[in-house]
């Protein structure tokens, strides 16, 4: 398990011939140990860019990421590798490339240029296989599964990577109801620290610890679910109206939008 | 179905090692002159250091081993050399119809040869022509990167636009030296493009030797960056690799070999793009199987090309990459409708 801070991070895309433009400005950010911790907001306010800051593919202008109190740009990207995993909306392409073998990739952090693969290689990638329930897939072409399972293949991998922090860019994108919660549940089931952005509003409340919302390069609003999903709040940001209240069966709040 | 356990890929390596060494062996009988097999091989066993009983002509000998033999060897290294090159540009630029003339390279060594043969001559003895096109090759490739790079960044994209650019620009300065020329060195010129072996001899087979010997352990340490960057930018950066900087070592390698291939063989087509689909059909996309694989196959397909190319028009050498062409794409073709 490892905690994320961030502070004070200020990114932007260079504009030719005139100012640059922020995309990122002033973020604060804290995953603690073992936290499940959300990320919301409207299309374009920046979740991607700040993930993508947070793995280290963007190097951000300004503040300081820090991976249990290391500062991450001191650091490979090997190093960060092996401590953090990142599941992306991002898959290979058709080259045929099996099941196994995207799963194996995972491996890569932790391999010198010409290791080959161990038997405990092989056995990270059944067992993570097995946890997201493809055991039956390995040997299969990768480009011939279902939107769904590509997803939990992407995750068996990032599992494999044995991160201590996890990052997943709206994971549960392509995934019908049942498979919906049955990630999510993995996901707090596996312990890890993890920092998701997400789309469902009550997918993020039902599973989040804490959320962050983030809004035109800001961090607008931080706290418990029930604590930043407000009526208010939600019109302020995503222009739209809704009625929140708690959950039947649950302590945490229910986003009804108003059609 | 793809041969994938370990166990199967040892088997197909070396397998494929056994039939390649066949193959050099008996593809030397075959030329304008025909030598019984067992002349071949007992010639080959001679200069390996076995006893033989010597009961063929000086000239066959000759034949087999100063003349057809560099050559098949040459044949094999060229082969594996664009095989290799092939995968890792489509894996590089994620394009499965990137090949290693893509990104300018032929052409550069192309303007390279035409400049030596019709205006500098033999400024560096036999090794003129090779030289002189390996440095086109270095040119137009430091041209192409030098194009492609905006703001410290190499995309792929770019890079296939700027090398393509690049060909057609040198290529256009190719055609206009060759037609407005000497015809009779534009001939030999045309002759050298269109691909040939016949130039191998034992005393320079050393420098593709190293280079493909080389860029093998070289690609074989990227492998699985080049899995990594061929589902992605952001994946690749993800499992620790720096995607950029493994590009431009991707690319300096692949163009650095190509160019002492094409300087010594002439611009052999279809290697390089057809080889690298045939190995994954074999063996799937992992690089740490594709590489060795895809190399072995370009050699053995090189090679028996080249046997062709030595018969079909006797004693006349046909140009070879016209074969490759021609019999790679009818090959592929009976592949696709199969």
């Amino acid at each position: 398990m490892s905690t994320l801070s961030i502070e004070g991070l200020s990114w932007a895309v260079e504009v030719r011939r005139g100012a640059p433009r922020w995309l990122l400005r002033g973020i604060g950010l804290q995953v603690n140990e073992g936290e499940f911790v959300g990320l919301i907001g409207p299309n374009g306010s920046g979740k991607t860019s700040l993930l993508r800051c947070a793995y280290r593919s963007t190097t951000p202008a300004r503040g300081h990421l820090c991976l249990d109190g290391e500062d991450l740009w001191q650091r490979s990207a090997r190093w960060s590798a092996q401590r953090i995993a990142v599941v992306l909306q991002e898959f290979p392409q058709e080259f045929g490339l099996t099941v196994k073998d995207v799963v194996a990739m995972g491996r890569a952090p932790h391999k010198g240029l010409f290791d080959a693969d161990t038997s405990e290689d092989a056995r990270h990638v059944a067992q993570a296989l097995e946890h997201v329930g493809l055991s039956t897939y390995a040997g299969q072409a990768f480009a011939t599964l279902s939107g769904g399972e590509k997803q939990r293949v992407l995750l068996a991998r990032a599992l494999v990577q044995q991160p201590g922090l996890l990052i997943l860019d709206e994971p549960t994108n392509h995934l019908d109801p049942r498979y919906q919660l049955e990630l999510l549940r993995h996901l707090r089931g596996l312990g890890l620290s993890i920092l998701a952005s997400f789309h469902d509003l009550n997918l993020a409340a039902a599973f989040c610890d804490r959320i962050y919302v983030i809004a035109e390069g800001e961090i607008v609003a931080r706290g418990t679910p029930a604590e930043v999903l407000t009526a208010e709040l939600i019109e302020q940001v995503f222009g739209v109206k809704a009625l929140v209240d708690r959950h039947p069966l649950h302590a945490y709040p229910r986003v009804t939008w108003i059609t | 179905m793809p041969i994938r356990g370990r166990l199967g890929i040892r088997l197909l390596l070396a397998g494929l090692v056994c039939v390649l060494v066949l193959s050099c062996i008996s593809a030397l009988a075959f030329g304008p002159a025909v030598i019984p097999q067992s002349y071949v091989w007992s010639i080959v066993g001679k200069h390996l250091g076995f006893a033989m009983p010597e009961d063929w002509s000086r000239s066959q000998e000759h034949i087999v081993w100063l003349i057809r033999a560099p050559r098949v060897v040459l044949g094999a290294l060229v082969g594996a050399g664009l095989a290799m090159v092939g995968v890792a540009l489509q894996a590089v630029t994620r394009n499965p119809l990137a090949d290693p003339h893509l990104l300018g390279v032929s052409s550069g060594a192309a303007f390279g040869a035409v400049l030596v043969v019709l205006y500098l001559g033999e400024f560096a003895g036999v090794f003129s022509l090779p030289l002189a096109a390996f440095l086109g090759a270095l040119g137009s490739m430091l041209l192409v990167l030098a194009v492609a790079r905006r703001r410290g960044q190499l995309e792929s994209d770019r890079l296939l636009l700027a090398g393509v650019a690049v060909s057609f620009v040198l290529m256009a300065m190719v055609n206009l030296l060759l037609f407005t020329g000497d015809h009779h060195a534009a001939a030999s010129v045309v002759f050298w493009m269109l691909g040939g072996l016949g130039g191998a001899r034992w005393d320079v087979l050393w420098l593709p030797g190293i280079c493909v010997v080389a860029g093998l352990f070289a690609l074989l340490a990227m492998a699985r960056g080049l899995n990594a960057l061929m589902s992605g930018e952001q994946t690749a950066v993800s499992l620790g690799f720096n995607g950029k900087g493994l590009r431009l070592q991707a690319f300096i390698c692949t163009s650095l070999l190509t160019g002492v291939l094409v300087s010594l063989s002439g611009a052999i087509g279809f290697v390089g793009l057809m080889v690298p689909h045939v190995a994954r059909a074999l063996v799937g996309a992992e690089h740490r199987r594709l590489i060795p694989v895809a190399a072995l196959l370009g050699a053995l397909f090189l090679v028996w090309v080249d046997v062709a190319a030595r018969t079909l028009i006797a004693p006349e050498d046909l140009p070879i990459g016209i074969a490759t062409a021609a019999l790679g794409g009818l090959f592929f073709l009976v592949m696709l409708r199969r």
